[in-house]
């Protein structure tokens, strides 16, 4: 597309003048008159597009979802509503609790430590002595452009059981082969590295924009102060950091309770999350019943039951961030 | 698109706009010592992906595993072209990545500018209304979804890939912010008294001021339909219409047990992401590091 400069008066005529010219001549007026009987519509058609689609793609499947998962619902032999039976089965099935244990344990495994290593990390980078600080920078946001499935693609075969690099590594020191995917704990540990790998270059970015949006004077006066390097970080930049930690905590939540792809590609071709179901999370879980077993009332009562717990989330996170920040 | 070197419209930067103060002090060689650990850490997996895709499986395989990378590359990669229509896969995630990032740079822009420069009734409601959509996570209505596809007959067809993810409240977000700290009220005000309509504002005067944030958030938006996975999983059957990540799950369901040929088509899908970055990555950079404090 080609932008052309917008128009600017070139001659030295007054506003007046201008007027004047305009309402003489017949075909601007017509122009003019017709362009501001649009322009009071026009916000409405700029917005309208986002609405309609969020309406259409977002909001309508949303609440359709509530209403879905109250139905033995089969794509292919119909539907038979059932009120809220698919949630007292669901809160009595086994797997859904198991799914729910796994879930929470890789969420706090991969983003606890990715938050503190991105805040370390920043620090480190918020320095205008820093040498190569461009390289830095773009080399960490690599993992965000490389997709979740080469992700973990490579990471499945660096964790192997038999030739991955990392019990070649440990066999080094004389510890034996670990089997990753089969063990429980393990299978999180390997979850939780590919997420923690593709995210925490770009929270470091994020941490490092906020470090520097701090005036550099309160620092000083905290020196003045007496303030030391770390009692600085703890009194200053902590709580300076404050809305974007908040931000960060809780898009890592909404991105942690939704994990998915890894699970389901390190459990091809089944969508078990292991013979165990070992590392199956709640994502995945919706899937297996929506589309392995075209549950789809069973697999939207899931839904709706991830949405409830990530907005209750949401809102603890606030709170409690604002709790510990108001504190200092 | 086309970009210019020269600033098409007078601006008036807003005085008092606070600089960015860098923090200076000593760098310690530890400094050092960490931040390369971590450019080691992100780069080490892709690396390790080269060197599976251009080694044979027996040296990827043995103790302790070679790593370096091998001369094997060719013909893994034309085992992954006969395997699974790669080509084809490259294309249509061409095609969907770019018009979702071509629709969210004008719609987001637009949408935009209206909540950031024009009045009229319910703007403020209305723009909430779009940042808590932010925050709805729309990944757990695939299901509804789903059958709305089934519905408009989408389903295995690339329109249903690309129309829900055309406009994007974070870019609605992100560009209201630009748009109102660029652009000033007096310009819009001339702009208006020499006769220019609410749409030629925007095309000759919001767009252009704003033209490299919409960049950077077309370039967010391809990353993330190029990199997307579950609702290609689900809404599309034929291979002929497989993105490239389907394209790799296809290969990695084939040979679960030897990686090489699903690392070197990961490796295939990562390249033209990591040329395009070698471009843009500065601009990514300063994009992440703007979207999070632009408020």
């Amino acid at each position: 597309m080609v932008l052309s400069a917008p128009p600017r008066s070139t001659s030295p005529r007054s506003t007046s003048v201008r007027r004047l010219t305009k309402s003489t001549a017949p075909k601007p007026r017509r122009r003019i008159r017709s362009a501001s009987r649009m322009d009071a519509f026009a916000p409405y058609m700029y917005i309208a597009p986002f609405f309609a689609l969020f309406a259409v793609f977002g909001l309508f499947p949303t609440v359709f979802t509530f209403y879905v998962a109250l139905f033995d619902w089969n794509p292919i032999g119909g539907q038979t509503f059932i009120g809220f039976e698919n949630f007292v089965t669901l809160y009595g099935d086994e797997r859904f609790w198991n799914a729910m244990r796994n879930t929470f344990s890789i969420w706090i495994l991969s983003t606890v430590p990715q938050l503190l290593l991105a805040l370390f990390l920043a620090q480190l980078l918020n320095n205008a002595r820093l040498k190569f600080a461009n390289l830095f920078r773009m080399t960490m946001l690599v993992p965000y452009i490389t997709s979740v499935v080469a992700t973990t693609i490579v990471f499945a075969s660096l964790f192997g059981r038999d030739y991955g690099l990392i019990n070649s590594f440990l066999n080094l020191f004389g510890i034996e082969s670990i089997d990753f995917a089969a063990n429980t704990f393990a299978s999180h540990i390997m979850v939780s590295t590919m997420v923690l790998w593709r995210w925490f270059g770009y929270n470091t970015l994020i941490y490092l924009a906020a470090l520097q949006a701090i005036p550099k004077d309160v620092y000083e006066a905290a020196a003045i102060d007496g303030a030391g390097g770390f009692k600085q970080f703890i009194f200053v930049t902590i709580p300076s950091l404050r809305p974007v930690i908040i931000f960060t905590v809780i898009v890592s939540t909404i991105g942690g309770l939704q994990i998915f792809t890894e699970p389901l590609l390190l459990s091809s071709p089944g969508l078990t999350g292991g013979a165990g179901r070992q590392f199956q999370t709640l994502s995945l879980f919706m899937y297996e019943q929506g589309f392995g077993d075209f549950k789809f009332g069973y697999g939207s009562a899931i839904g709706v039951t991830l949405f409830a717990l990530i907005v209750v989330f949401s809102v603890i996170n606030y709170l409690l961030s604002r709790r510990i920040t108001s504190d200092e | 698109m086309t970009t210019h070197s020269s600033n098409a419209a007078p601006v008036i930067r807003p005085t008092g706009r606070p600089l960015k103060r860098a923090f200076v002090g000593r760098v310690r060689w530890w400094t050092y010592a960490f931040l390369i650990a971590s450019v080691f850490m992100s780069a080490f997996p892709l690396y390790w992906m080269f060197v599976v895709s251009t080694n044979d499986s027996a040296a990827v395989s043995q103790m302790p595993p070679t790593v370096l990378p091998g001369g094997n590359f060719f013909a893994l990669a034309e085992q992954v072209f006969t395997t699974v229509p790669f080509v084809q896969s490259l294309v249509n995630s061409f095609v969907v990545a770019g018009s979702i990032a071509l629709a969210q740079m004008v719609l987001c822009t637009l949408a935009g500018f209206a909540f950031a420069k024009l009045q009229f009734r319910g703007r403020d409601p209305l723009f909430i209304v779009v940042l808590i959509t932010m925050m709805v996570p729309t990944q757990l209505a695939v299901i509804p979804l789903y059958m709305i596809m089934s519905n408009l007959d989408w389903i295995d067809s690339l329109q249903a890939l690309i129309v829900p993810g055309m406009a994007s409240a974070f870019g609605i977000f992100w560009m209201r912010q630009h748009l109102a700290s660029v652009l000033n009220n007096e310009l819009m005000q001339a702009a208006r008294i020499d006769g220019c309509s609410t749409w030629q504002i925007y095309w000759r005067i919001a767009f252009p001021l704003v033209r490299s944030a919409a960049f950077v958030l077309g370039l967010l938006a391809f990353v993330t339909a190029w990199n997307d996975f579950l609702w290609p999983l689900i809404v599309i059957q034929s291979p002929e219409n497989y993105t490239v990540q389907l394209a790799i799950k296809a290969l990695q369901r084939q040979y679960f047990v030897d990686y090489g040929l699903a690392m070197s088509g990961s490796f295939l899908a990562t390249i033209p992401l990591l040329i395009l970055f070698i471009f843009v990555g500065r601009k990514m950079v300063a994009g992440v590091m703007d979207g999070a404090f632009k408020g």
